[in-house]
């Protein structure tokens, strides 16, 4: 009869209206500043660069090769490529960037950056809560303010932080192979030029034994 | 008084009547020449005070009422339990920027606003709100309210059509239609009370319903007529005033906003405001109809202040609008129409007979009964059988959707 689906109603909205004072599951809202949910793993929005140790500057992984650079769609990365090196985290001499910045109002939070770092130099972060009273400078986040420790990535980002800095220490442990390989074998030269010195000393008085 | 009211002494008297003694000993500490002038005053400023007040409080409660429903928290940021919410919302309607298109008709998108704050508050000048607190006596007061009460379809339309803009027109249009529609069953359904009552005065048919059976009152809502007219016109007031599940005049998802939609700013908090003052006053108008005025609901309740009893029973009208708010759907334009032709009218017309075979129907123990079960049989057989008419031939099943559903 007409009229029955509004006392339905009527009484389904009640029931909502008392519970919600009653039942503090019911609420779906969280109060936001005051309590946060907690951000999924896989959460991103602005690329930061990565350091090793403590020094920002040192440590700094990039080592200017303009790849994100020229890969970023919406062209917000801005990079000046030093023009001395400092070695890198296997001993390398490397350039570093001079200059690095990201205009975060051009961002798209793309990820493609990160993709395409062969250096495993810059990654996305979490934190959203970037607004500012300066609109040029403040969204302009210039090297320093993009750096950041490897520690802050392991928190943030754990499972994709094991993998990278796994692959990083077996690159170290290559580098060290090849260095004392190569350290063997400059050592087996150095022997072996010894050894043929040698020879050659002894064998002075008679015919020459190599030509 | 012609009442049987009882008095718990003379203070609750002197508490009931205090704002008329203060009214008048203000008028007679004036000069004379200013007599007029404080009288004046003194009857629109509370006016002036009281609604938009009520008004500020009931945006609040509204917000609040329909989040509890959703199972949210509504506003609660801006003071306590974000109780100071309207101030924050008053100061940004008035820091917003007025616009005004270019092609829009100045003056007239000017006046609109104007016009329909004035007409709502003007309705307001018939309304008892306690016992000898009605701003003006006119013996036909009820004319009065229906008659500036339409004024209000007049600044719709001004606004829409002034606005030069196809979604104001449009649904300036929707307005008056439905607007005009359901004044019918509005109207229709308080000829009932008139006819009972035998006057048009306001005050006259809060005075008959102000006296008691024992503890019981004589409110016109407990009989079959009254009952059946009162939720007539709480649904046409609710259409007449724009009021959800009726606000197709403002559908956001279909015209945007309707008439309102170049209005920014303090024009727009304007007619929130209008149509706010407007529930109030209709659902005023239905207390004073229907549910007794200022009078207490159980005899002995007359010791609270009879303003007391008007404003909380305001207060749950309130309450029922925003509950049935946060719980119908909009309907469809077609539907508003048969519903206003097809069945308001229909059971208004009925409700009319109705209240006539219960005037002229003898008096008596048994009678008092008969007239009861007679009177409930005229208003539930029309009901069933319009409800079952206009069902008829109304298949309700799941729509099927031929070409979306596939693949």
């Amino acid at each position: 009869m007409l009229g029955e689906g509004i006392v339905k109603g009527l009484f389904e909205t009640a029931r909502n209206f008392l519970g919600s004072y009653v039942d503090k599951d019911r609420l779906v809202t969280v109060q936001y500043p005051e309590e946060r949910h907690p951000l999924p793993e896989a959460a991103r929005n602005f690329p930061f660069l990565l350091y090793d140790g403590d020094d920002p500057e040192a440590g700094l992984r990039c080592v200017s090769c303009h790849i994100c650079e020229k890969e970023c769609p919406p062209r917000c990365i801005y990079i000046e490529k030093s023009t001395d090196k400092k070695p890198d985290f296997v001993g390398k001499p490397q350039f570093y960037p001079a200059r690095f910045d990201i205009d975060v109002s051009v961002c798209m939070s793309c990820q493609i950056c990160v993709e395409v770092c062969p250096f495993d130099a810059i990654r996305m972060d979490k934190e959203f809560e970037l607004s500012t009273d300066d609109r040029f400078g403040g969204l302009m986040w210039t090297k320093k303010e993009l750096s950041k420790p490897n520690e802050y990535y392991q928190k943030i980002h754990p499972v994709e932080a094991a993998e990278t800095d796994a692959r990083r220490a077996e690159d170290v442990e290559k580098a060290k192979a090849k260095a004392a390989a190569a350290a063997a074998a400059k050592a087996a030269e150095v022997a072996k030029a010894a050894e043929a010195a040698r020879a050659d000393d002894e064998g002075a008085g008679k015919e020459p034994s190599k030509g | 008084m012609n009442v049987s009211f009882t008095m718990a002494g003379g203070l609750a008297e002197r508490v009931d009547q205090i704002f008329v003694t203060l009214d008048h000993w203000a008028v007679a500490h004036t000069p004379g020449p200013l007599q007029w002038l404080v009288q004046i005053l003194l009857i629109v400023v509370p006016i002036l005070a009281v609604f938009p007040g009520l008004f500020a409080l009931t945006t609040v409660l509204e917000r609040k009422g329909l989040g509890r429903i959703q199972n949210r928290y509504g506003p609660n940021r801006v003071g306590p339990y974000g109780l100071l919410q309207p101030v924050a919302d008053g100061l940004k309607a008035l820091t917003k920027e007025d616009l005004v298109p270019r092609t829009a008709d100045g003056v007239v998108h000017y006046l609109a606003p104007l016009v329909i704050v004035v007409t709502a508050f003007l309705v307001y000048a018939v309304l008892p709100v306690g016992r000898n607190m009605t701003a003006v006596h006119l013996n036909a007061g009820l004319l009065f309210f229906f008659a500036i009460g339409s004024a209000t379809e007049l600044a719709v339309f001004m606004a829409g059509w002034s606005s030069r803009n196809k979604y104001s027109l449009l649904g300036a249009m929707r307005a008056i239609a439905q607007m005009i529609s359901y004044e019918v069953p509005l109207i229709l359904s308080t000829i009932a009370v008139i006819m009972i009552a035998g006057t048009l005065a306001p005050e006259k048919i809060v005075l008959a319903q102000a006296s008691y059976t024992g503890i019981f009152p004589h409110w016109y809502v407990f009989t079959p007529w009254g009952f059946a007219g009162f939720l007539l016109f709480m649904t046409a007031a609710a259409a007449e005033t724009n009021r959800s599940p009726f606000d197709l005049p403002e559908g956001e998802s279909e015209i945007i906003a309707g008439y309102i939609v170049e209005y920014s700013g303090f024009k727009f908090a304007l007619f929130f405001l209008a149509e706010y003052l407007e529930i109030f006053a209709v659902s005023g108008l239905g207390i004073t109809l229907f549910l007794g005025g200022w009078s207490a609901p159980l005899s002995f309740l007359a010791v609270i202040p009879s303003w007391i009893w008007f404003f909380a029973k305001l207060m749950v009208m309130i309450c029922t609008f925003i509950w049935v708010r946060g719980t119908l759907p909009r309907l469809r334009m077609d539907q508003l129409m048969n519903f206003a032709w097809k069945f308001m009218l229909p059971m208004a017309l009925v409700d009319m007979v109705c209240a006539g075979v219960w005037r002229f129907l003898p008096g008596g123990a048994l009678w008092s009964v008969l007239r009861w079960v007679i009177c409930t049989v005229i208003v539930v057989v029309p009901y069933v059988a319009l409800a079952r008419g206009l069902q008829m031939g109304k298949k309700v099943e799941q729509r099927v959707y031929r070409y979306a559903e596939e693949g």
